[in-house]
């Protein structure tokens, strides 16, 4: 399958990919749901669009009260935006730039994701 | 530039601010406001909401910030001391002196405190700012900390005294109201509805004392009591003193304004003092021999005084000030407007007195029977607005004047006609001056386009909030004149309201949430939609969480409640709270097995909290194969049946409330709806279950069981109400199923039955005219759709357990066995508890 590149925050591009952590199978994801990954000591969540086909990640903690639970949120889209809403207070976040759609918390960190071969991997800058 | 000196920054003093920067040009006027308190001006109108948030911030009126935008120097915790109307200065306690072109005093009033001996002692207080109630709760804590039965009395029957009772018992003192006068809120209850009023709030827990003059107050330091005569005391820990107000005038005596007789700086039409550069408004200003303690006409005043000194003229104070009032906050409802005492030259009243359901209406009408003059309401406001509007725009009553208390005998359509009749000048916000025609312009011109946007640009609903019921269906009715659809729509991703999405999921048998998307949505869907979608889904076709559970909230996801730590709890179902010693041990042993902070909840049954998520199926493993459920702890479902020991046990029980709440709990449970649904059943009426603060609530009386429905406790409590009488079991689940069925098609979402209740259409006779007399021929497909969901109930704990393919989700990493390493109890009272949050 050809590359998925998608959820681009500005500040990092994919040039500045040094590593693509080869994560799991593209079958052990939920479809329009999330997963948490982990690589080393980070937490990443991901999720997949299925309607789009589309896969987006960004850090697991949220911003609001530190939690490692951005992973098992909702997914779904604001006027065309895609992004994630947390489960504990509902804060959503846009998969994109990683803002704060519903108040004025800190973005969070994005990272780009690519599928080969069945296999989803997320970049990392180290 | 001529500069405007404000003394007060109370209501009325920020409402002349607000009035004065909206008129005049920055450039022509200098506003210097002094204010004696340390913040800004507060809405003391809802003063009581500080003892449920202690939100200072909350109240206030504007920021400080505002003023300095708006150029004005705002200078608090200054009192001015002293006028020189010479020399136009002014100088405060400081000695600071300021030069004025116009003085506009808003020092508003003082609580009066009769001279009673010992009026001094600790533990008597006032009820005015918010430092009054800061200095009331600490004592109050201070009293409860060794005195769990403490006591406070009210001194004052009247409005604010019995708002004053309520603030003390919800700070769980036992409230005493102590009135000198025969009956409650004298100047606007005649007897007869203090009397309905007294017995209401007796069955509330408020202790009312009348006809008591108080001699003394009782203690030595603090006070222990109060003696009203010789061998008539009352043992009392607090007191509040609520007996009226006094002007805060000195300033204008000293300086030799006019005064009245009784105190007040005495004003003429235009607010001016008799010192024409001095102007008087608010609660210091008498007007027509006059103190107005209401905010309406302090607002109505500073409106006036900003026109007059701006050069309108022609503004001038009304003749008439409307002392219509509404009883807030007390959790029952009184109001009375216009002449609630008629004289019998002027017309006749028409009286309606239920005391069994604590109701009482009074309605006074001209001899001809064409004009409303007045009247009372206590038990049930509900058409406090329109009537009050009906008083004060002399609409023609109906040929049955009665029918405006008692509702209309005859079928079909309400007695008031709708707000829309209303003539334009009708004023709808009375502390706003908004009126019907300003409404409904900006609603005309385009300019707003929903509730919200006319409250933010009429200010209209903005002060006591009574009014807000009517302005929503002002503009809503306006809308729609206009061909703009006025709809709750669901979100972004639906145009439909819950009920119109239900029906189509409904008949194109839609199963999958990318179904409904296709059908009939756009785009991804958002958190709104999908769990909405996941309840109607589960529903129409009882379907788990499980089937998708992607669509759920997140806590039906897990089938779990998410705690602080990102942890879960674990709320097995214990039907009518009924256990075996047995299951008991087993619930002991999974808690110390896995390490969980284990608690009796408040719906009788067990919490063991601070479950991480890879350990929850095998926690449900082990209470499966105790015989344990789901409890559902987590969805908007059923969640308990409270039941109360009952005649089993109890001997006072009629029938058997623990076997009627298990059969009725294991009907329903797993039964999803809008919202939550808890029920009760008490084996009689001492109500040990609590059956009526609950979505229904059966209790046991001489010849069956009487249903009541749509109660609840939370945030908004609400007793529930009789929905039929002296019913056997099978009759009940009959209702009950009808009931149930027909609030989870047409609630809206997150709306509880109560709140359901009140936007039905007809309300509760009409509920029963649809469950009872089956009056829209629904009953047979209600009674048929929910034996249905009946039948198709699973444990979904259950089938995760039993089929693997569904334990993926519970796991925290995709790629690792590892848990979520950030998780960190801590010790509390020989169990755990989640560290707390570093940030609130
Ligand atoms: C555990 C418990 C408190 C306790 O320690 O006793 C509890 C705990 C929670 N309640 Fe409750 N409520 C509990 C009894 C109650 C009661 C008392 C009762 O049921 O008799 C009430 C008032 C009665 C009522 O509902 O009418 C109650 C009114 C609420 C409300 C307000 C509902 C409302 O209509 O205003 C919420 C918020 C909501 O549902 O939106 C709420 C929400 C919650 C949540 C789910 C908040 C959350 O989302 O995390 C808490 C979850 C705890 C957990 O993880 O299990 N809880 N809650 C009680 C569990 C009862 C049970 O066995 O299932
Ligand atoms: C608990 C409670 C509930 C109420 N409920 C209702 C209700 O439901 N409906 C209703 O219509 N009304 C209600 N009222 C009455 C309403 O709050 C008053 O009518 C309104 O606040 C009067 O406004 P005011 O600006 O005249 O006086 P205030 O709000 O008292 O403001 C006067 C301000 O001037 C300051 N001040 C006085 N002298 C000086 C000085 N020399 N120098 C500087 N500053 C000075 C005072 O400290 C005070 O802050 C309620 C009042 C209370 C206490
Ligand atoms: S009352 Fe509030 S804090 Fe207590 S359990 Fe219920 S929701 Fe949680
Ligand atoms: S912790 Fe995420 S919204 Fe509160």
């Amino acid at each position: 399958m050809d590359t998925i590149l998608t959820g681009l925050q500005p500040a990092f591009q994919p040039d500045h990919v040094k590593v693509w952590f080869k994560a799991a199978k593209v079958s052990d994801f939920p479809k329009n749901g999330g997963a948490c990954v982990k690589y080393k000591n980070k937490q990443v969540a991901v999720y997949y669009f299925e309607r789009k086909d589309q896969w987006y990640a960004c850090q697991n903690a949220c911003p609001h009260k530190l939690e490692m639970v951005l992973s098992r949120g909702m997914i779904g889209d604001d006027k065309g935006i895609p992004k994630i809403a947390c489960p504990m207070h509902k804060k959503t976040f846009s998969l994109v730039t990683g803002e704060n759609l519903n108040g004025d918390l800190d973005a969070i960190s994005i990272y780009p994701v690519k599928i080969e071969d069945n296999f989803v991997y997320i970049g990392f800058s180290e | 530039m001529k500069t405007v000196v404000v003394v007060g920054n109370g209501m009325v003093g920020y409402k002349f601010c607000e009035k004065f920067v909206a008129k005049a040009s920055k450039e022509a006027f200098k506003l210097i406001v002094f204010g004696e308190e340390p913040r800004p001006a507060y809405d003391r109108v809802h003063l009581s909401e500080f003892f449920q948030n202690q939100d200072a911030k909350a109240l206030e009126m504007a920021p400080r910030e505002w003023y300095a935008e708006h150029g004005i120097e705002l200078i608090t915790n200054a009192r001015v001391s002293d006028i020189h109307r010479n020399s136009k200065t002014i100088t405060t306690t400081a000695d600071a002196t300021y030069t004025y072109d116009y003085l506009v005093l808003a020092t508003g009033s003082l609580p009066f405190v009769p001279p009673i001996e010992g009026v001094e002692k600790e533990g008597v207080f006032v009820y005015r700012t918010i430092e009054d109630l800061e200095h009331m709760m600490a004592y109050a804590n201070k009293l409860k900390a060794v005195n769990p039965d403490a006591k406070a009395a009210v001194l004052g029957g009247g409005l604010l005294g019995l708002e004053a009772a309520k603030a003390v018992m919800d700070m769980g003192l036992e409230p005493h109201v102590v009135e000198f006068a025969q009956k409650l809120m004298p100047r606007q209850l005649d007897i007869r509805s203090s009397k309905v009023l007294q017995v209401k709030l007796e069955s509330l827990g408020i202790n009312i004392h009348l006809n008591k003059a108080t001699n003394q107050i009782l203690g030595d330091t603090a006070i222990t009591g109060m003696e009203f005569g010789e061998d008539d005391t009352l043992d009392v820990d607090m007191l509040v003193i609520s007996a009226g107000i006094r002007p805060r005038d000195d300033l204008g005596k000293t300086c030799g304004l006019d005064m009245g007789v009784r105190g007040g700086i005495t004003v003429n039409n235009k607010m001016q003092t008799s010192d024409p550069e001095i102007y008087a408004i608010g609660e210091v200003a008498l007007y027509n021999h006059m103190i107005y303690g209401l905010v309406a006409p302090g607002y109505e005043m500073a409106e006036v005084a900003v026109s007059q000194i701006l050069g309108e003229t022609e503004v001038l104070m009304s003749e008439d000030i409307d002392m219509s009032t509404k009883l807030k906050l007390i959790g029952v409802d009184v109001a009375s407007f216009g002449e609630p005492f008629m004289p019998v030259e002027k017309g006749h009243s028409i009286l309606f007195e239920n005391k069994t359901k604590y109701l009482y209406k009074r309605i006074n009408v001209s001899h001809d029977g064409k004009t409303l003059l007045g009247g009372i309401l206590v038990g049930d406001a509900s058409d406090y607005n329109i009537l009050h509007q009906m008083y004060l725009n002399g609409i023609p009553l109906p040929e049955n004047a009665e029918d405006l208390i008692l509702g209309t005998r005859a079928d079909g359509g309400s007695v008031f006609g709708s707000a829309m009749d209303l003539p334009d000048t009708a004023q709808i916000c009375s502390c706003e001056s908004v009126s019907k025609g300003a409404i409904c312009e900006v609603v005309k011109s385009g300019e707003c386009n929903s509730v919200n946007d006319v409250i933010s640009c009429t200010k209209a609903g903005t002060g006591c909030g009574g009014c807000k019921p009517m302005v929503s269906d002002l503009v809503n009715e306006t809308l729609k004149s206009l061909g703009k659809v006025v709809k709750e729509t669901i979100c972004e991703h639906f145009e439909y309201t819950r009920q119109e999405l239900f029906g189509i999921i409904k008949v194109k048998k839609l199963q999958t949430f990318n179904e409904v998307l296709d059908a009939c949505g756009a785009g991804d869907g958002c958190e709104t939609c999908k769990p909405l979608v996941a309840s109607i889904f589960a529903s129409l076709y009882n379907d788990t969480a499980n089937k998708e559970d992607v669509i759920q909230d997140s806590n039906d996801k897990f089938l779990a409640n998410i705690q602080r730590n990102g942890t879960y709890s674990v709320v097995p179902r214990i039907p009518g709270g009924e256990i075996t010693p047995q299951k008991l041990m087993v619930l002991g042993q999974v808690g110390e097995k896995y390490n969980l902070y284990t608690k009796i909840t408040g719906g009788q049954r067990i919490d063991l909290f601070g479950a991480q998520l890879n350990d929850l199926p095998a926690i449900w493993k082990d209470l499966i194969d105790a015989g344990f459920e789901s409890g559902h702890a987590y969805g908007k479902s059923l969640r308990t049946v409270k039941s109360c020991v009952g005649s089993t046990w109890c001997r006072y029980g009629m029938d058997e409330s623990v076997s009627f709440a298990i059969d009725l709990e294991n009907r329903y449970k797993g039964l999803r709806s809008p919202h939550k649904i808890k029920g009760g059943v008490s084996g009689c009426i001492r109500e040990c279950a609590e059956a009526r603060g609950k979505d229904f609530g059966v209790i046991a009386v001489e010849g069956g069981w009487n249903l009541y429905v749509c109660g609840n406790g939370g945030a908004t409590p609400k007793h529930a109400v009789l929905l039929a009488e002296q019913i056997d079991n099978e009759t009940c689940i009959k209702y009950l199923d009808r009931f149930l069925m027909y609030y989870i098609r047409t609630a809206a979402p997150l709306m509880r039955t109560a709140a359901w209740l009140e936007k039905l259409e007809g309300g509760i006779e009409q509920l029963k005219a649809i469950v009872i007399d089956d009056s829209l021929n629904l009953a047979e497909e209600l009674e048929h759709d929910m034996q249905g969901l009946v039948d198709a109930y699973e444990c979904e704990w259950k089938q995760v357990i039993e089929r693997e393919e569904l334990q993926s989700r519970f796991k925290h990493f995709i790629n690792s066995e590892d848990r979520d390493d950030n998780i960190v109890f801590v010790p509390m009272r020989d169990q755990i508890m989640p560290e707390p949050w570093s940030t609130n």
